[in-house]
């Protein structure tokens, strides 16, 4: 079976991300871009999936500016077997890459597609499942485990009280959580063969989908900061402080 | 206008994050609808009638809802939320999961885990970790939102008298099935709604470790919590985690154990009113957000703090 993966360029995790002082939007000058870490699990997760002779193929899609081609490439080097760059200098919103997602699917009809749950930029957590609804599949999103099983797929989440498990059937649309799995490195080998590897580009209007923005960003600002507050020498100090001056307990 | 608030719920009793989307909702102003939407769900349909400030109640009660699955409750949802200019619901795993596909059967966009409402169609969220907030404004004709229920105080569970009603829409999309579920048994309070919470990292060592916690958090009244590292490294369960990606907490006192303070776990407890901090790195980055620092072995100080309470 075929499996999809969508794979973001954002701000590297490690990255403490500021507002540019005049508020129009995060300060991204000069600052390090690499793979959503949710969407690297995504991929490990496809190519386990190859390496367990369950998948056949393995095809990682980016969406946005031509330079979202080298996040394809560390999904290639990782095991991907193609890519497909749609591209655009369009402000995707989830709702826009949602469709443009679908209008993928509809061409390369996988039977599963999975996507990070979330993105460490924007942190929306919406397009599995938008994509999920406007092709009309099931979802297991936040996932911790992913079981196919025929035509279906166990999914184990991670939900508030602990864990759930679901049973979709194929096609169905995977969102990772954290403990899915550890991602592999790329091997130098292995970076170098990705460079061989097919990667197509389309654009929003051969896809015919309209990304048009819904939401505008008015301002950005920092949030409240915290006044680092004192040390205290000993724990008797602490409760005594947190008994007669914060009066946070009794 | 009028706001639709789907409710969190366990069929019998609304959820506390309920509360502060229909706070939420209350800021955006309008007529406030509640949909309840489960199996057997009526002692919660009767319970969001008396919430404070609901106009209407709805009780969507069939098997395709019982496990708030997500391709069912968003069918229902979609179709219910034609009639509303704004449809809410609280941004736990619950709202995350069935939102999205909310939004995107009406094709607008959805505005996920505002902390803030500025007009009824301008809200602030925060983006990166919460290191950037941005103020945001939709242009569509249905606001479909998700709300972080720490941002907002709980209105009164008590002292409302909606009006209730029946909603006979059944949609089973036949897309998923329930298999099981494996929620963690504690008496402790909920992680997001403890007034106090302590939380242990890598400086743990184990999941044995974190006896000590429990030990302490008994004392006050509060939650265990832990950061990415001490889940990751399989001491203790994921629905433990705080920080960006996992849960969102805000107690009145947050107690970090042998955390250093990553980004992303600073994003999910520095709106905490007062913060502790317990390490024997000077350094760590989370005394910078602590009220109260202890630098020390915290195998010494956590069994200290356990005796002097």
């Amino acid at each position: 079976m075929k499996v999809l993966v969508a794979v973001k360029r954002v701000v590297d995790y490690n990255v403490k991300v500021r507002p540019k002082s005049d508020g129009s939007g995060p300060d991204l000058n000069n600052v390090k871009m690499s793979i959503n870490p949710f969407c690297e699990i995504a991929v490990e997760e496809a190519v386990r999936l190859k390496e367990k002779g369950i998948a056949t193929e393995v095809v990682a899609v980016s969406l946005g500016a031509k330079n979202c081609q080298e996040q394809i490439r560390t999904a290639l080097a990782l095991g991907a077997d193609r890519g497909i760059l749609v591209e655009t200098d369009e402000d995707l919103q989830p709702l826009a890459v949602a469709k443009l997602l679908k209008a993928v699917v509809d061409k390369e009809e996988p039977q599963l597609v999975i996507l990070g749950k979330q993105s460490i930029d924007g942190d929306n957590n919406q397009t599995g499942q938008m994509l999920a609804a406007l092709a009309g599949m099931g979802q297991g999103t936040f996932a911790s485990e992913v079981a196919i099983d025929g035509d279906s797929v166990s999914v184990t989440r991670e939900i508030d009280g602990g864990l759930q498990t679901v049973k979709l059937s194929l096609p169905a649309v995977v969102t990772t959580d954290l403990r899915l799995n550890e991602p592999r490195y790329a091997s130098l080998p292995n970076i170098m063969k990705a460079k061989k590897k097919p990667l197509d580009t389309l654009t929003p209007d051969e896809l015919g989908v309209d990304v048009a923005p819904r939401v505008k960003t008015l301002k950005v600002e920092p949030p409240a900061e915290r006044q680092a507050g004192i040390k205290v020498e000993s724990v008797a100090e602490l409760v005594d402080k947190l008994k007669n001056e914060a009066k946070v307990i009794s | 206008m009028s706001i639709l608030v789907v409710a969190e719920h366990d069929n019998t009793e609304i959820k506390g994050a309920t509360l502060s989307t229909v706070a939420a909702a209350k800021a955006i102003g309008g007529d406030i609808a509640v949909l309840v939407a489960g199996e057997g769900c009526g002692a919660a349909g009767e319970a969001a009638a008396k919430i404070d400030g609901v106009a209407k109640v709805l009780v969507a009660d069939n098997a395709a809802y019982g496990h708030q699955l997500a391709e069912n409750l968003g069918e229902l949802v979609a179709e219910l939320g034609k009639d509303y200019g704004h449809v809410l619901a609280p941004a736990t795993t619950t709202g995350k999961n069935f939102m999205p596909r909310v939004a995107a059967l009406l094709d607008v966009a959805q505005i996920s885990e505002i902390i803030a409402v500025e007009s009824a169609d301008t809200f602030k969220r925060p983006i990166y970790a919460g290191n950037v907030i941005a103020t945001v404004q939709s242009s569509d004709a249905i606001k479909v939102i998700t709300v972080r229920a720490t941002a907002f105080d709980a209105v009164a569970s008590e002292g409302g008298s909606a009006a209730v009603e029946a909603v006979d829409v059944a949609k089973d999309a036949g897309k998923s099935e329930f298999v099981k579920e494996e929620i963690a048994e504690s008496d402790r309070p909920d992680l997001t709604a403890a007034s106090i919470v302590v939380s242990g990292g890598r400086g743990m060592q184990n999941g044995d470790n974190f006896e000590m916690l429990y030990k302490v958090a008994d004392k006050l009244g509060a939650a265990v919590g832990a950061s990415r590292a001490a889940v990751d490294a399989g001491f203790v369960p994921n629905d433990m985690q705080v920080g960006q990606t996992g849960k969102i907490v805000a107690p009145d006192l947050y107690i970090a154990v042998g955390i250093s303070g990553a980004i992303q776990h600073l994003a999910g407890m520095k709106d905490s009113k007062v913060i502790v901090a317990i390490n024997k790195d000077e350094d760590a980055p989370i005394f910078q957000v602590a009220d109260y620092g202890l630098v020390a072995d915290l195998f010494d100080a956590v069994p200290e703090l356990d005796a002097a309470l």
